[in-house]
Parts: structure tokens; C-alpha cells; sequence
């Protein structure tokens, strides 16, 4: 079998590509270069740093397997920076890797799998792939730390046939384990943590890019009573309680973002809770809805799973949570997980209270 | 691996390895030093200089200024005559050229130059009235006497000419690193002031290159130290690469009739076959072009998948020009010929070099033929 690895130039790549080889099948390398600054720089922080191209140009020469560098940025820009910033400006918070997952990295990389002659194409995220029952499953990684099922949860039937997930079968320090008998330069590599197209702060970009989010503007109470001002709806999070500039007796937190009037609404804790949310680009692993009954669902990447049911309303999918939840922003995903296996998700479109 | 990127670099020849060997043990010295080490070692560079000269039809050796490569002699042309005696000299350059060239102009610009860059037309080719449209009193001109990517031949004697007849006091540098192994360049049939050589494209060393400077024309050095090569370009002599790199213009020179029937042959012999195979072709450029080069669109195909394609199937060609990362990038040669993105991303170079006979090119047309029909 021929693999294309995509090759971030971090370590869990690397070792994919190296248990790729090991099992006997042929590795073609690729990093899909996403971003370059306005005067045609790439970053030097973060992920998709020039040395990180390198990083990976020089693994796949000591496995001794081919190496290219697709130059994705226009495609990137067009799918997934632009709507970062249109996210924002409509008082979202989204979660660029996902819609990158969904709009470039894999229908990209699933094309060149195609043209560029290979059978399968493999990466570095903690999960798993089973097939069973004659259908593909997509299971949590075994490193319950490590576990990146929910930026994969748009992978339906037709992308996990042809999709393997070697590291998630380990946990990570197995992984640098397995890195360092290689003798990997990848071995010791930090593991990134920021967006990739931004260099320090996120803030910062999107003020720079994106003038909506920049408007100061008001904070105002659940009431619409007037309470402060500020200097941005970018600065704010739902769910944010420091920095707000206001002191009350109860401590207040960020409970809406209205960057079309430049306002930020806040309330007390009890303002933040939530009872469902609807949702909007839904997608199932097994390609239709689940028969029914409680699934555990997560609302950011960190976040822990809370029992919810899933319902449809005529118009489109509702996740009713089983307690109310705090910090629900619309904007991020809401995965949905039978026990460890990917049910399915979608982007929270609004709260419902 | 069947290599068809010569343009980016060659084969270095093997009477250029055994010319350059004993420079890099016993005669290790260097020139620069009054004992017998040294001596050895300033008796071969001035013997180079002396036989380049001779071979670019120089009036005197002391018209080579050695470099550390192509894009040093481009800089030193460029911004050593605009930037002269202190003055900011106009720069008139084109839209093709190497970055080289356009860096170091648009660096002169920086510098408070004035710059003018002529388009081409889209047959890839500047023409002369256009630079002297854009010349003035004083100007340096710059345009190559053939595209490294296109392979087409620019009009040199006829360009100098009008160059020089729009102002005056003009200097035309012209960079010959791709045109030098397959078409007569001399002071002659150029007409310029200056000429950039690279050994590398001719079957020499990597980091070895010259500039030839009409006599009588001062350059403001852009490399500062020792005041080697008359104060021209300092830093101590390459003298394995310098002696490389005359014995490859020699070999060149020496081999130029052979290496046109031979490579054209191979060059024709692929273009003939991939027409017949795919029902026709689409040329970039038409003649006169480099014998060598095979630049063509392949309508449909990505480029990147397609270079990607062939060297898994053992072919290595190029198209347009590769970042820090590697990845591809629009060509500016094609974007100033009017050409879309989108035939830019189809656009691919084979290029053959004097290794090449007429059989590589017909099994470079089959393979090709191959991928690209799987690819359709």
C-alpha cells in the first residue's frame, strides 16, 4: 500500500510515517503550507514555521522517503482565515482547526491521496479508526490527554475508508519513545499549541486583520443598563470574567458579544447557563442521525463531556442538555460521542435558554 | 532518475573535477601571499582570467572580475554601475529577469535609484524600443540574453544598441548564466558592458561565477574586505571554482556545436514523441528559444501534481520557482507574459543538458505522456 503522510514537522507525524514504513507500506511525505504574511514570510512561531517545514523535510530524509511542500495559502486564506475573522465580527468564537479539517486539510489531502497515486492518506491526530459491522468507526484516541477526535468529527464514511490514524492506537509518551529509538530529530519537539496562521497573539491579529472586532464600544448588563466600555468585543470571551473593567458585589461574566453594535453584554453565572443549543453544518460519522436516546456531547476541545439528547425540530438539529451548561459560544463545535466512539457534530449556531 | 532540470543546475563534467582537484589538496594556497603556496595558487587564478577573457573576447584579462556565483556578478552589475562615483543611477530593467537582477534593481531603487521595468510581450520578449523608451541619460540597463525559464532568446545586440542610442553614457549589463552553454556569448555578439556567468549551469561548481566589465567602468563594490580582484570583489579567491569554472566555459566553448545538434536533438526528439502522444502540445515560447529548454502547458494538469508525478516515475523538471518551503510559487516570467494564473499552475520546464541523447528525450516523452494521461 502507498501512504501520503502529511507531515506537520512535529512528532506525532513523523512517527506516523515511520510506523507507516515499518508495516511495509510505501510513505510519500507532504505538508500542505497553509499561511504566509502580507509581504510573503512565513511565521516563525507557532505551527507552520518555515522550521517546521524543515523539521519535517529532514524526517522524511532520514526515513528516506519523498518529501513535498502544496502550497495551500490562497486556498487557506479563502476557507479558513477570512471566516475567522467573519466569525468574530458576528460575535462568534470559532475554532479555525475545524473548519480546517473540514474545508481544506481533508478534501485537500484526500484529492492528492487520489492524483498523487497513493492508497491512503495517514496523519498524526489521537484517534482511531475501526471498521466493523461493516461501516468505519472513528473512536477517541487511547491517550485520553492526547485525544483529537473532536476536530476530526466531520470525517463521515467515504474519508475514514480511506484514512489511517496510526498514533492513535499510542499514548504520547510512547510516541516520543518511539521517536527517540528512531532517533528523530521530532523526538524532544514541544507540542504546539497556538492557531497556525497566528504568530503570538490571536487578539492581536484579528485588530490588525479585521477592523470590525476593533470598535470600542459598550458593556451593558443583561438589562441593557450601560456599565462600562471597552475597547473591542475581540478582547472578550463568553464566559470571561476577568478584565471587564466593572466591579460588582457578584462576580459577572461575558454572557453575549454583539460586535454589530460593538457591545458586550454581561451578567451573573446564572445568566450563562444554557439548556440546549442548535446547531448548523451537522454531520454523523455513519452518514444519518442516531437512532435516538443520550449521547455525551463536548462544547470546546478542553471541555469534559455532559449527557445531552439530540433532537430536530423541522428546521434543523437542537442538542438539549440534560443539566444546564456554562460557556456555550456559539461559534465552536459541539461533538457528539456514544461512550469513545465520534457520533457525529456541528458548529453551535445559537444558545437556547 | 531520468534528469531534465538542467537549467537549475548540471552534471559537473569530469575534466572540470580533475582541473579542480589539486586546488582543493596540494595547491591549497592562497593567492593572496608572497611565498610559493601562494604563488601556485595566483599563477591558476590569473592563467582563469587570462582564458576567460579569451573565450568572452574580452580586451584584457582584467575585464573578468571573479565571483562567487550569478547572482554576486548580477549584484555587482546592477548596483556596482548604479551606484557608482556616488551617483543614483537610473536602473532600466525587465519583468523576466532573475531575481537577481530585479532584487538587486529594486534594491537600488531603495537606495533612491530611479527604476524602470519594461514588460515583455507575450512571446516572452522584450523589445528594443521599449527599453529605449524607458532609458535616459546615464541609465543601467539590465536584460538577460536568454529567460531561464522560458529559454527565449532576447533580441541583445539590437537591445544594447537602442539602449545606448536612447541616452547617454548608458552601460548594458546583460546575465548569460543560462544562455552560455548553448548560444554564442561574447562581448561581440552581445554588444553589452557586463555579462554574468555561472559554472554551475555548465557543467562546473556551485559558487563560482564572473562578471566581465568593460574596461574603464567603475563599479561600487557590494562585497567589502581585502580588496581582492582590483577592489571589485573582496574575500579570498575560490581557486578550485575558478579554475572550474573557466574549464567549464572551455569545454563549453570547445563543445558548443555538438552539444546544439546533440541536446536539440533530444530537446525535439521528446517534444515530437509528447505531441504525437497526447495529440499536440502547447509551447510556452516560440524560436528562437534555448536548444536545451522544453517549457510547455499541459491544460488541466497542476503542475505541482504533475512534478510530483514524474518524480515518482523517475523524471526530475521544474516549473516556475520554489520558496523557502519548497512549495511552488506564480512565476513572474509567466505572470509578465500575460499569462493567467491558472496556466501558470500548468506550466512545466524540461530542460536537457549534455548528458542528454536523442533516446532520453523519447523515454522522457513516454513517461510524461504516461502520467499526464493518467492525470486527464
Amino acid at each position: 500500500m502507498r501512504a501520503l503522510v502529511a507531515m506537520s514537522g512535529g512528532v506525532d507525524s513523523s512517527v506516523a510515517a515511520a510506523l507507516m514504513l515499518e508495516q511495509g507500506h510505501e510513505v510519500v511525505g507532504v505538508t500542505l503550507k497553509q499561511w504566509q504574511a502580507a509581504d510573503g514570510s512565513m511565521p516563525t512561531s507557532g505551527c507552520c514555521t518555515v522550521a517546521d517545514a524543515e523539521d519535517a523535510r529532514r524526517v522524511a530524509a532520514q526515513l528516506d522517503v519523498p518529501y513535498y511542500v502544496l502550497d495551500h495559502v490562497a486556498d487557506f486564506r479563502e476557507r479558513v482565515v477570512e471566516p475567522f475573522g467573519a466569525a468574530y465580527a458576528a460575535g462568534r468564537t470559532p475554532n479555525p482547526c475545524i473548519d480546517c479539517n473540514r474545508r481544506v486539510r481533508f478534501r485537500t489531502l484526500l484529492e492528492r491521496t487520489e492524483t498523487l497515486g497513493c492508497d491512503v492518506l495517514v496523519t498524526g491526530h489521537y484517534a482511531r479508526v475501526r471498521h466493523d459491522g461493516g461501516r468505519f468507526r472513528l473512536l477517541r484516541g487511547l491517550d485520553p490527554a492526547k485525544d483529537q477526535s473532536y476536530v476530526l468529527h466531520m470525517l463521515g464514511q467515504e474519508e475514514l475508508a480511506r484514512v489511517r490514524l496510526p498514533i492513535g492506537e499510542m499514548t504520547k509518551p510512547e510516541v516520543r519513545e518511539h521517536a527517540s529509538r528512531l532517533g528523530l530529530r521530532t523526538a524532544t519537539k514541544p507540542d504546539s499549541q497556538d492557531i497556525c496562521f497566528v504568530k503570538d497573539d490571536y487578539r492581536a491579529f484579528l485588530r490588525e486583520n479585521f477592523a470590525a472586532v476593533a470598535e470600542p464600544g459598550r458593556i451593558v448588563d443583561t438589562a441593557g443598563e450601560v456599565v462600562g466600555s471597552h475597547e473591542g468585543t475581540v478582547d472578550f470571551t463568553i464566559g470571561q470574567r476577568k478584565g471587564l473593567g466593572v466591579a460588582f458585589g457578584e462576580p459577572r461574566y461575558v454572557v453575549d458579544l454583539q460586535p454589530a453594535t460593538a457591545t458586550v453584554v454581561i451578567g451573573t453565572r446564572a445568566d450563562l447557563e444554557v439548556e440546549g443549543c442548535r446547531l448548523e453544518e451537522v454531520s454523523f460519522v455513519a452518514g444519518v442521525a442516531p437512532a435516538g436516546g443520550r449521547l455525551s456531547v463536548k462544547v470546546r476541545y478542553r471541555a469534559a463531556a455532559v449527557a445531552a439528547t439530540l433532537e430536530h425540530d423541522g428546521s434543523g438539529y437542537i442538542l438539549r442538555f440534560h443539566d444546564p451548561q456554562e460557556a456555550v459560544a456559539p461559534g465552536q463545535a459541539a461533538v457528539m460521542y456514544a461512550g469513545d466512539e465520534v457520533v457525529g457534530g456541528g458548529t453551535i449556531a445559537e444558545v437556547v435558554r | 532518475m531520468l534528469y531534465l532540470d538542467h537549467a537549475a543546475t548540471t552534471v559537473v563534467r569530469p575534466e572540470v573535477r580533475e582541473a579542480m582537484a589539486p586546488f582543493a589538496d596540494e595547491a591549497f594556497g592562497n593567492p593572496s601571499g608572497i611565498h610559493g603556496v601562494s604563488r601556485r595558487a595566483k599563477n591558476a587564478i590569473e592563467e582563469a582570467r587570462e582564458r576567460a577573457a579569451a573565450l568572452l573576447g574580452a580586451a584584457t584579462p582584467l575585464e573578468i572580475v571573479f565571483t562567487g556565483g550569478g547572482t554576486e556578478a548580477d549584484n555587482l552589475a546592477v548596483l556596482g554601475a548604479a551606484l557608482a562615483h556616488g551617483d543614483r543611477r537610473r536602473v532600466v530593467t525587465s519583468a523576466i529577469e532573475h531575481e537577481a537582477v530585479l532584487e538587486s534593481a529594486r534594491f537600488a531603487a531603495r537606495l533612491g535609484c530611479e527604476l524602470r521595468v519594461v514588460d515583455v510581450d507575450a512571446s516572452g520578449r522584450v523589445a528594443p524600443r521599449e527599453i529605449a523608451a524607458a532609458v535616459g541619460d546615464g541609465a543601467v540597463v539590465s536584460v538577460m540574453a536568454a529567460n531561464n525559464e522560458t529559454g527565449a532568446i532576447q533580441p541583445l545586440p539590437e537591445i544594447a544598441n537602442a539602449a545606448r542610442g536612447a541616452g547617454q553614457d548608458v552601460l548594458v549589463h546583460t546575465d548569460a548564466v543560462q544562455a552560455f552553454i548553448s548560444e554564442e556569448v561574447t562581448v561581440g555578439t552581445t554588444s553589452a558592458d557586463m555579462i554574468s556567468l555561472a559554472a554551475h549551469k555548465l557543467g562546473g561548481p556551485k559558487g563560482a561565477g564572473l562578471l566581465y566589465v568593460r574596461d574603464g567602468i567603475t563599479l561600487e563594490p557590494v562585497i567589502h574586505g581585502g580588496g581582492q580582484e582590483l577592489g571589485r570583489r573582496s574575500g579570498t579567491h575560490n581557486v578550485a571554482g575558478i579554475v572550474g569554472l573557466v574549464t567549464a566555459m572551455e569545454l563549453s566553448v570547445l563543445d558548443r556545436e555538438d552539444f546544439r545538434r546533440r541536446v536539440r536533438g533530444a530537446r525535439d526528439a521528446f517534444e515530437q514523441a509528447l505531441a504525437a502522444a497526447l495529440g499536440g502540445i502547447e509551447l510556452t515560447v516560440n524560436e528562437p528559444r534555448l536548444v536545451q529548454h522544453s517549457h510547455l502547458r499541459f491544460p488541466g494538469v497542476p503542475a505541482e501534481t504533475l512534478l510530483i508525478r514524474l518524480d515518482q516515475a523517475g523524471v526530475a523538471a521544474a516549473a516556475g520557482s520554489a520558496c523557502h518551503s519548497g512549495a511552488l510559487e506564480m512565476s513572474h516570467v509567466l505572470a509578465a507574459m500575460g499569462a493567467s494564473a491558472e496556466v501558470a499552475a500548468e506550466s512545466v520546464r524540461f530542460s536537457f543538458g549534455w548528458v542528454n541523447d536523442v533516446a532520453d528525450g523519447a523515454d522522457a516523452a513516454t513517461r510524461v505522456a504516461a502520467v499526464v494521461g493518467e492525470l486527464r
